[in-house]
Parts: structure tokens; C-alpha cells; sequence
């Protein structure tokens, strides 16, 4: 498994040894835990990324060395405590000084437009590539706080949620391996073909990135946007949401399995099944017990972040499901359904302009049913009543 | 025109005492003075912000505050450093200086003056009081969106957004206000004699910011108007709902944006030149090629936005006119470092403190340029932006580019302006611990953002760990470091230490340095002959 | 510092101060107007290059379906798919019942897409195509789309919405897949409530 965190930088990359930085000293011996160029590239993207941005930087730092060696000769020479007389020139005079003038700008031309530039085009035309066909596509819709997987071709949908728990990052357990960068449902994906991947929204704006993909590209809500990739190994590769979408910004990792030809059909097989068996799951009739246990794991996946571990919310910004009016209140109404902004009609289709999200698309009838059944029995709610799966699909 | 038959010299004897004087005054080296102290307060009071969010980064995990407020913190502090602390230093410096420098018997329009600086501090009341408000419980807080104030997140926050809109709007008043007013006395009270070309750098570098202002504030007051109908009366020009479109925004917020960085450093480029002029004893090298560079980056700035969002999608031809024409903002750059190093070349240079400064600006501004030449390649930008990169690329831009070259010009200026020497020894310790701590700050940023780390996250992965550590030491050292200079400055201020001569600096040029120090409440009243 | 007077009010400004603020006014004034201009005019832009992936909207007398036959490129086929975002707010299921079809720039081709109203009440839909890559929006002439008019669904109303488009033959040669979303909103967008 390759990992974002354990990679050393491209021999390319070693001429950035030199760099006299102090503040490494300091740590120097604990040098390998610092990780400071692009990860491992592992797509034709990001190798040709990584290949201009390590030239680049050994053009700026060749300018950035000559330049300023030459004010600091300057520094060092022309100093009035040494004696050094000023001269009185204000500007070029005579054919030679214009020529020496005019030379570093004729080099910074052929810098920025010949060295830098051709390179840039390369990789941009490389990016943008829509000439080959792709190989299959790859729908993801970014949503606060969670990124949606689509794959038009076998039908599979689903959400991908952080599993980091709320006692890790509220340092009162120790941090797993994979702090933040860890989800239930990651998404999987055949190494060494071309994948087109199609990005939009359904809230704010949201970034889909994998540093080692060298992919970085805006999920706009109501517009579609595309790039593309092809993992040229196997691995698990991390990235996280890049553009601030509100309170959970930090907290919706990417997590890209790339696997073999063969494994990933077979993952798409197995994932089709699992997505039969959990509709014919809520076929079924549920346990009290059993609802409330799938419940509770879904409360502390998904509504623990804004209601709290403790059901209590958090005065003025999330409301409390401890004693809540909306959650106290008959499952159904006189007609046989749910009334408007009860409880189920709340969980399930949400409560627009707010935070709280119509999870009915992204839950599916068990988990419905499970954490509506765990709220109505927990934190002190007493209802003593609980939701079936089929009632839940009945309402969809 | 003879300036001086127009203000005779009345004599009024009765000037307002107190607070009202500070009200009502009209005097350009006092509304000088009232910019500079609110940019000193409004910089530790943005600086305190960001030290509480370091603080929170210190190690993984939430030790200090929730997410909401992390992003509130990080919003405002932007836009408290860039609107209420970087581009008021720089007014004040035009303030106090460009009649000085340009013989001027005041600026033209005095009254306006006095209200462009008096609705700062509403407008900072504006930003930061929703804070305040949130604290006795009533709205979800400050703004919440960064500065870039990027729909549809910001239709979507709580009212904090909208106190940060009209705190714009106020801003944004009172820029295009100072703005005209230095245009008009540019261009209408310079000595007989001083034509445009003769004029000191740090007016021309001024001369373009204000046309700068005035061409792109109007686009962003338009950009956040039409946020705050979107959000309060149901229009729908950011909304995809109904046919609007999230990234006009961007292009509307960035066709400000990327002119307002050139706002923030061209009063600097342009004061630089004097600094290095006075302390290498030899006269400014490639005053006109300044200029025309100064002209150049104006034009060019206004261009070239779109680079702020590649990853937004866009065609390929836009891409690649969207890097070029970055690219080609490295030459009129590039000629100005030439000439503040050509400036230095063979001169008889010492080092006291307005100079240190004016060094490690050029030293840690050329970073920022050359990260932005980076930057600029579409393809690698991909990997850079929304990235720790970025973060370290425009702290270098303007903090060391920015708010160090304002502290050049503060050292250089303000024996001039309170006849007092400042502490040489205290200026030293405050510029060495400046120079290393603000690289200890920001030189782990880079390498952060190399390694993958978005910015404006709360929390971060392990692997972020040290350089995220390292990084917030060094925030403390800096912000610690800048009560040196808030000493320094207010011992000016009260009179204590050396008195000091008109001609502060001896390889001083200019007609500021004809005046005793400091200067009487009126100067120039017979303007200056330049030959 | 010596007492020196101060003037209790500057005098009025000369006639060329004046003139000069006057005009300054002007350029603050045009800006303020080039920001709002730039609402329609991107708008415009975005139409006419597909700087964003919009697509054309409705233009009566589009092609004629002769005059299109004639026009059909052989020589290549794009895939085209068909996909869709329901919304927030908005209880709708949507898919298309055709996932992508192979065609020659210039065919006419019809598509339908299956929309379902899940809730107990009437609701009034509005769909908003985008297309991808962006280049490719402005050779895509939709002829009839349900996205040219607001839908209204009764409670658990199924209906089957056409499309029908051309690919225009004049597309660039290096386009060969061209994906078309609809944002499917509620346009009766619930007032945003204090949090």
C-alpha cells in the first residue's frame, strides 16, 4: 500500500538538499517524517507535473542564487565603513551598458516564454487531453461534508464519509495512521485505464484533489466539469477537499483504491450485490434491537458531527435531538404518513436553507429507518415506537 | 498657478482641543498620523487573529476552537490586514508625504479627506463585531467564506456575511475617495517646476495605485451588491438555480483581486527607490524605467485575474492566455529589481534600519515573484493551488513584500514626522527578528503545500505535523517581535530619544528633507521652485 | 513644534480641482457600470465560446432536419452521455433512460430522461443543463428540451422528458465524449431561515 505520508522526494528533487534552511537543523534528526515535494506521482499527469515543477524550481532558485548574489557581492563591497566611495551613474550610458542592461531581460524572455513556457503548454495540453477515449467514467458530486460516487456504466452509487472518530480529533484518543484521511466507502478504481471524471455539486463549491494524481478540479453546484486519470500502479491514494465549503472543509477526504484489472470487476460485481441485498434488506421485517443498533452506528457516523456524541446539539447553531419537539412527535399522522416537519419527514427530506440535509438520498431504507428508531429511543427521548424498512421505502 | 495667493495664511486661533481636533481635522499630516495609528492597531488586532488560529494548528487535532470559528478567524484576518492595516499605511504615508515630496500646501480636497479616514473605523467596527455579537449569542458569528467571499458558500453563511459586505462597501468609499483626492493633488499642486517626470517615485507608484482603485473598487462594490441580493432579494446571479453562475464571481471578485495586490505594493515599490538612494548615497538608478514599469504591472494587472482559478475549468485558449500574460509580469518586475539593485551597485552603502528593511524586502519579495512565476504554469498550478503554497506565496508578497517595505518607510519617515530618532538598537532586533522569524513562519508553508496540504483546513493529517509546528513558533516569535516596533514607534510619538535634523538621513533626496523635523502644521504655503 | 495657525475651513477647491474630481467621478461611476455590464455580457461570452459549459438556449427556426441531414459527418462518432443532479430540496428521482449514444456530429438524435415526483405535493421543477468538457456547449444545439420550460409533476407523477439535439459537425476534431448534466432545482426556493 502506498502512502501519502511515507514518501521520499524524486532524486529530482535532492538538488532542494542544498537549501541552506536553518529552521531544518533544528529537527534534523527527525528529517524523513517531513515530507516537502509532491508525493509520488502515479498517474502521466502528475508525472509530468512533478517533472516541470522540480525544472521550475531549479530556474527560480538559479535566478533567485545569481540575483542576489550579485547585491549581496554589492552588500559586501560597497560599503561606506569600508571606505567604498558612491559612484553618481542614475541609469545606462554608452552601447556596452545598454547591452548589459538588456541582457538579463533578453534571458528573462527566453525564461519565462522558451524554458518555462513549452514545458507548461506540454503539461497543460497533456491535462486537458479529451482526444483519447476514455477508458470509463466516474461521477463525483461533492456535497457538504461528503464526496458521491457515481458509475453511470455499472450503476453504482454511493456516498464516501470520513470515519476519523470525533474522540481523535477531539484528542481524546490517539490518532490512527491515517488521521482525517480515512473513509467508509472509498472509491475503487482499475489501474491503467483512462477514467473520466465528471465533477459538480449540490451545495457550495467543492475541490476534488489527490496530490499524487496531480488532479485538482472545482465541483461547481448546477455546472459539470471534467478530468481525467489513469493510475499507473496499485495503491491507496489520499487527497482532501481543496476549496473551503464551510465548518466541515477539513474533513472530507478523498480515498482512491486503484486495483488491478480483474479485482476491480470483481469489486463491482460484489458491490452490486451489496447494493441488492440492502434493498431487499429492508424487505424484511427489523428487531427493535437490531434498528437500533444499525442506528446508533449511523448517528455516530453521520449526525454526531453536528448534534453531538451527546444528542445535546450545540445551542444556537444545531439543535439539540435530546428532547426535541420534532423528534417527540407521532411517526405518523392521521392519514397514514408522516406529517410535514415531523420526525421522519425532517430526517428524510430535510430542512432547506439549513444544514440539514434530506438524507433519504444518501441513506439507504435500513439506515433510515435504524436512526430515526435510535432517536426516538436515546439521549432521554422516550417514544418506545420505531420505523420498518419497508415503511421508509413505501415513503421514497 | 500660484498655489501660495490661494491660502493666505489666516490666522485662526481658536483649533479645536481633544478629540474633536482628531474629528475635524483637515490637515494632511494629522489625518497622516490618524491613518498610521489605525493601520498599527488594526495590524495587531488582524495579527492577534491569525496568532489564535496558529495557535489551533499547533499540533493535529481541535485543542482551542470549532471549525467555525477557525474559518471566521481566518476570513477576517485577511480582510482586516489588507483593507483596515496594509492599505491605510499606505494612505497615511501619502498623506503625510506626497505634499511634502511634491512641495504641496496640503492635499486638494481636505474635507474629503477627513471622511475618508472616518469611515474606517466604522468599517472595522463592521468586521469585527459580529465576534462580539455571536459571543452574547446573536448570529452565527463573522464571516465565515475567507475573504474572497466565493458564492454560493457566501449566500448561504449567516449575517456575518452581511456586515462584512457593507464594512466593503465603507472601505471601498473611503479608497476611492483617497484615491481622487491624491490623484487631484498630484496632478494640480506639484511645485512649479516639478513635472510629472521629475516627480519622487513614491508619487508615481501612488499616482497608479489610485487609478488602480478607482477603476477596479467600483467592480467588487458591484460584485458583493449583487451577493447581497442574491442573498436578502432573490436574484439569482450566482445561483445556478436560476440561470446565474458561481464563477462570474470569481471573475467579478479576481478582476479586483488581482489589482489590489498591485494597490498593496506599489506605494511600496515606489518608496523603496528613496530608501536605497539615501543609504547607498547615489542617485536612483532607472527612474524612468521605474515609472514605465510601474505603468506596465498597472496594465497588466488588471489582464490577467483569471490565474486565481484555473481549477475552476476553463478553455484551453483562456488557460494559456491566462499564463502568458502572468508570466509577462516577471519583466516590469524584473526591471524594478534590476534598478533597486543597480541602485545599490557601486554606492556607499550603511545599514541602519529603514535599510535592513528595505534589503530583506527585495530579498523576500524575490521569492514571492519567483513562487508566482510558478504559479502561473496552469499544470503545476493544479498541484499548487488551494494549497499551504499558495499560503507562503502571498505571505511573501505581502508580508515581506507589503507590510516590510511599510516598515522601511516608517523608520525612514518617522524622525521626520515626530522629530525624533527611534531607537537604532531597538530597530535592529526588530527587523533581525522579523527577517528569521517570519521565514520560520512561512518557509514550512511551501514545503506544506508541496506535500499536499489545503489551506484553510482546522485539522490536518499527520503528516503535516512538524512543519505545521515549526510554522506557528515562528508565528509567535513574529507577532511578538512587532511590539519592538510598537514601542519604537510610540517612544517617537511621546518625544523621548534623540532630537533630529531636518536632513534625517544625510544622502536624503527630496524636498521632504527641506523641511525642519519635525514639520510645522502647515508647509509649503509658498511652494518650492524645482529646477 | 511651533504654535502655527491652523485654517478652520480650506478654502474651495479651484475650478480645475474640480473638473479634475468631476471626471475622476466619471471613471468610478463607468466601473461601478462595467462590473454590472459584465452580468450579461459573460453571460453572453459563456454562450458564445462555452467558457463555462453553457449551452445554447432555445432559437426558433434552429436547423431544419433536412437541412441538418446533409450536414452529418460520417467520418466520426462522439459518445455523448447523459447524466443529472436532483437538487436539494427538491423530492425529484431522475435518470436518463438512455445512458450514451454513439453518433455522427450532425444526426438528430431524441433522448428521454425519467423524472419522479416522490413526495405528496405539486412541485415545480426547473432543469439547468451544463455540458463537458466546455468547449464542446456551443456545438450542442438542443432543438427541443425540457429544460426550455419549468415542469410541474403531481405527487408521484412519473413522466418521460425528450430531449432532442444535434452536434453540430463544426465540433472540434479532439472531442470525442461530451457529457450533458441537468441541475434539476425547485424553483420554488424555500426562504433561507437564520441558523
Amino acid at each position: 500500500m502506498v502512502d501519502c505520508a511515507e514518501d521520499i522526494p524524486k532524486p529530482a528533487a535532492v538538488w532542494r538538499r542544498a537549501l541552506p534552511i536553518a529552521l531544518l537543523a533544528a529537527s534534523a534528526g527527525a528529517f524523513a517524517d517531513f515530507t516537502w515535494n509532491f508525493p509520488e506521482p502515479v498517474t502521466p499527469v502528475a508525472h509530468e507535473t512533478l517533472k516541470i515543477h522540480n525544472e521550475f524550481m531549479i530556474i527560480i532558485t538559479v535566478l533567485f542564487t545569481v540575483v542576489f548574489a550579485i547585491m549581496i557581492y554589492s552588500m559586501v563591497k560597497h560599503r561606506r565603513s569600508s571606505g567604498h566611495q558612491a559612484a553618481r551613474f542614475s541609469g545606462p550610458r554608452g552601447a556596452l551598458q545598454w547591452f548589459w542592461v538588456l541582457v538579463p531581460f533578453a534571458i528573462l524572455l527566453f525564461i519565462d516564454f522558451i524554458l518555462m513556457g513549452i514545458p507548461a503548454v506540454h503539461a497543460l495540453m497533456e491535462m486537458e487531453d479529451t482526444q483519447s477515449r476514455a477508458d470509463m467514467v466516474l461521477k463525483v458530486t461533492g456535497m457538504q461534508w461528503k464526496w458521491q460516487y457515481e458509475y453511470p456504466d455499472s450503476e453504482i452509487k454511493f456516498v464516501s464519509n470520513l470515519t476519523t472518530p470525533a474522540d481523535q480529533i477531539a484528542n481524546a484518543d490517539p490518532k490512527g495512521e491515517n488521521y482525517l484521511l480515512e473513509v467508509d466507502n472509498p472509491v475503487v478504481l482499475p489501474v491503467g485505464k483512462k477514467v473520466r471524471v465528471l465533477l459538480t455539486s449540490t451545495d457550495v463549491i467543492h475541490t476534488w484533489w489527490v496530490p499524487q494524481f496531480g488532479v485538482k478540479r472545482d465541483a461547481i453546484p448546477g455546472f459539470l466539469r471534467e478530468t481525467w486519470l489513469k493510475i499507473d500502479q496499485p495503491g491507496t491514494y489520499r487527497g482532501q477537499c481543496a476549496e473551503l465549503c464551510g465548518k466541515g472543509h477539513g474533513f472530507m477526504p478523498v480515498v482512491v483504491e486503484a486495483v488491478p484489472e480483474a479485482d476491480y470487476l470483481a469489486w463491482v460485481e460484489k458491490r452490486k450485490s451489496m447494493q441488492q441485498a440492502a434493498a431487499s434488506a429492508g424487505d424484511r421485517t427489523w428487531s427493535k434491537d437490531e434498528l437500533m443498533a444499525k442506528g446508533k452506528e449511523v448517528y455516530d457516523k453521520i449526525c454526531a458531527t453536528c448534534h453531538q456524541p451527546d444528542g445535546k446539539g450545540l445551542p444556537g447553531a444545531f439543535p439539540a435531538i435530546a428532547g426535541s419537539k420534532v423528534v417527540n412527535q407521532a411517526l405518523f399522522g392521521a392519514d397514514g404518513k408522516p406529517a410535514r416537519d415531523s420526525h421522519v419527514d425532517r430526517v428524510m427530506n430535510g430542512k432547506p436553507g439549513t444544514a440539514m440535509q434530506a438524507f433519504k438520498t444518501t441513506l439507504n431504507d435500513v439506515e433510515l429507518a435504524g436512526v430515526i428508531t435510535f432517536q426516538r429511543n436515546s439521549f432521554g427521548n422516550q417514544q418506545g415506537d420505531m420505523i420498518q424498512p419497508a415503511q421508509i421505502k413505501a415513503l421514497r | 498657478m500660484d498655489i501660495a495667493t490661494r491660502h493666505p495664511a489666516e490666522q485662526h486661533a481658536a483649533h479645536p482641543a481633544g478629540l474633536l481636533r482628531w474629528l475635524t481635522t483637515t490637515n494632511h499630516k494629522e489625518i497622516g498620523t490618524l491613518y498610521l495609528s489605525f493601520s498599527l492597531v488594526m495590524f495587531f488586532v488582524g495579527g492577534l487573529m491569525i496568532l489564535a488560529v496558529r495557535a489551533e494548528l499547533f499540533q493535529p487535532g481541535l485543542q482551542l476552537m470549532r471549525p467555525e470559528l477557525f474559518n471566521q478567524l481566518i476570513g477576517v484576518h485577511a480582510l482586516v490586514m489588507i483593507f483596515a492595516a496594509l492599505m491605510p499605511a499606505a494612505t497615511g504615508f501619502a498623506n503625510w508625504m506626497i505634499p511634502l515630496m511634491i512641495g504641496a500646501p496640503d492635499m486638494a480636497l481636505p474635507r474629503l479627506n477627513n471622511w475618508g479616514f472616518w469611515l474606517l473605523p466604522p468599517a472595522a467596527l463592521l468586521l469585527t463585531m459580529p465576534f462580539v455579537l455571536a459571543f452574547f449569542g446573536v448570529g452565527s458569528g463573522a464571516i465565515d467564506t475567507g475573504w474572497t467571499f466565493y458564492a454560493p458558500l457566501s449566500i448561504q453563511g449567516g449575517m456575518g456575511i452581511d456586515f462584512a459586505i457593507f464594512a466593503v462597501h465603507l472601505l471601498g468609499i473611503s479608497s476611492i475617495m483617497g484615491s481622487i483626492n491624491i490623484i487631484a493633488t498630484i496632478f494640480n499642486l506639484r511645485a512649479p517646476g516639478m513635472t510629472l517626470m521629475k516627480m519622487p517615485l513614491f508619487a508615481w507608484g501612488w499616482l497608479i495605485t489610485a487609478f488602480l482603485l478607482i477603476a477596479t473598487i467600483p467592480v467588487l462594490a458591484g460584485a458583493v451588491t449583487m451577493l447581497l441580493t442574491d442573498r436578502h432579494f432573490g436574484t439569482h446571479f450566482f445561483k445556478a438555480a436560476g440561470g446565474g453562475d458561481p464563477i462570474l464571481f470569481q471573475h467579478l471578485f479576481w478582476f479586483f483581486g488581482h489589482p489590489e495586490v498591485y494597490i498593496l505594493l506599489l506605494p511600496v515599490w515606489g518608496l523603496i527607490p528613496h530608501i536605497l538612494s539615501a543609504f547607498t548615497r547615489k542617485p536612483i538608478y532607472g527612474y524612468k524605467a521605474q515609472v514605465w514599469s510601474f505603468v506596465a504591472i498597472g496594465v497588466l494587472s488588471v489582464i490577467v485575474w483569471a490565474h486565481h482559478f484555473f481549477t475552476a475549468g476553463m478553455p484551453v485558449p483562456a488557460l494559456i492566455y491566462f499564463m502568458f500574460s502572468t508570466m509577462s509580469i516577471s519583466l516590469p518586475l524584473a526591471v524594478l529589481f534590476f534598478c533597486w539593485i543597480a541602485t545599490m551597485w557601486r554606492g556607499s552603502m550603511s545599514f541602519e534600519t529603514p535599510m535592513l528593511f528595505a534589503v530583506g524586502f527585495i530579498v523576500l519579495f524575490g521569492i514571492a515573484g519567483l513562487t508566482g512565476l510558478v504559479l502561473a504554469d496552469v499544470a503545476a498550478d493544479a498541484q499548487y493551488h488551494h494549497s499551504y503554497f499558495v499560503v507562503a506565496h502571498f505571505h511573501y508578497a505581502l508580508f515581506a513584500g507589503g507590510i516590510m517595505g511599510v516598515m522601511a518607510g516608517v523608520y525612514y519617515w518617522l524622525p521626520k514626522w515626530t522629530g525624533r530618532m527611534y531607537s537604532e538598537t531597538l530597530g535592529k532586533w526588530h527587523f533581525w527578528l522579523t527577517v528569521v522569524s517570519f521565514n520560520l513562519t512561512f518557509m514550512p508553508q511551501f514545503f506544506l503545500g508541496l506535500a499536499g496540504m489545503p489551506r484553510r483546513i482546522p485539522d490536518y493529517a499527520l503528516q503535516f505535523a512538524e512543519f505545521n509546528a515549526i510554522s506557528t513558533v515562528g508565528a509567535f516569535i513574529l507577532g511578538l517581535s512587532q511590539l519592538l516596533f510598537a514601542w519604537n514607534v510610540v517612544q517617537c510619538m511621546r518625544g523621548s530619544g534623540q532630537r533630529a535634523e531636518s536632513r534625517v538621513w544625510e544622502g536624503a533626496q527630496g524636498l521632504e528633507w527641506e523641511l525642519p523635523s519635525p514639520p510645522p502644521h502647515h508647509t509649503w504655503e509658498v511652494q518650492p521652485e524645482v529646477k | 513644534m511651533n504654535p502655527t495657525p491652523s485654517m478652520a475651513s480650506p478654502s474651495p477647491e479651484p475650478p480645475s480641482t474640480r473638473r479634475l474630481v468631476v471626471r475622476l467621478l466619471l471613471v468610478v461611476a463607468a466601473a461601478f457600470a462595467f462590473g454590472w455590464a459584465m452580468v450579461p455580457f459573460y453571460d453572453v461570452l459563456c454562450r458564445v465560446t462555452g467558457l463555462n459549459g453553457k449551452t445554447p438556449g432555445f432559437q426558433a427556426g434552429g436547423l431544419a432536419g433536412a437541412e441538418a441531414a446533409s450536414r452529418i459527418d460520417p467520418t466520426r462518432t462522439v459518445t455523448v452521455e447523459f447524466t443529472g443532479t436532483v437538487m436539494p430540496g427538491l423530492p425529484w428521482d431522475m435518470r436518463p433512460l438512455t445512458a450514451s449514444v454513439d453518433l455522427h456530429p450532425g444526426e438528430l438524435q431524441q433522448v428521454k430522461y425519467l423524472v419522479r415526483n416522490t413526495s405528496d405535493h405539486t412541485i415545480v421543477g426547473q432543469a439547468i443543463p451544463s455540458v463537458s468538457p466546455g468547449q464542446a456547449a456551443q456545438y450542442f444545439h438542443k432543438l427541443d428540451c425540457f429544460c426550455f420550460r419549468q415542469q410541474t409533476l403531481a405527487p408521484g407523477e412519473s413522466r418521460e422528458m425528450p430531449l432532442t439535439f444535434i452536434v453540430k459537425p463544426e465540433i472540434d476534431r479532439d472531442i470525442r465524449q461530451i457529457t450533458l448534466s441537468y441541475a434539476f432545482f425547485n424553483i420554488e426556493e424555500p426562504r433561507r431561515e437564520a441558523r
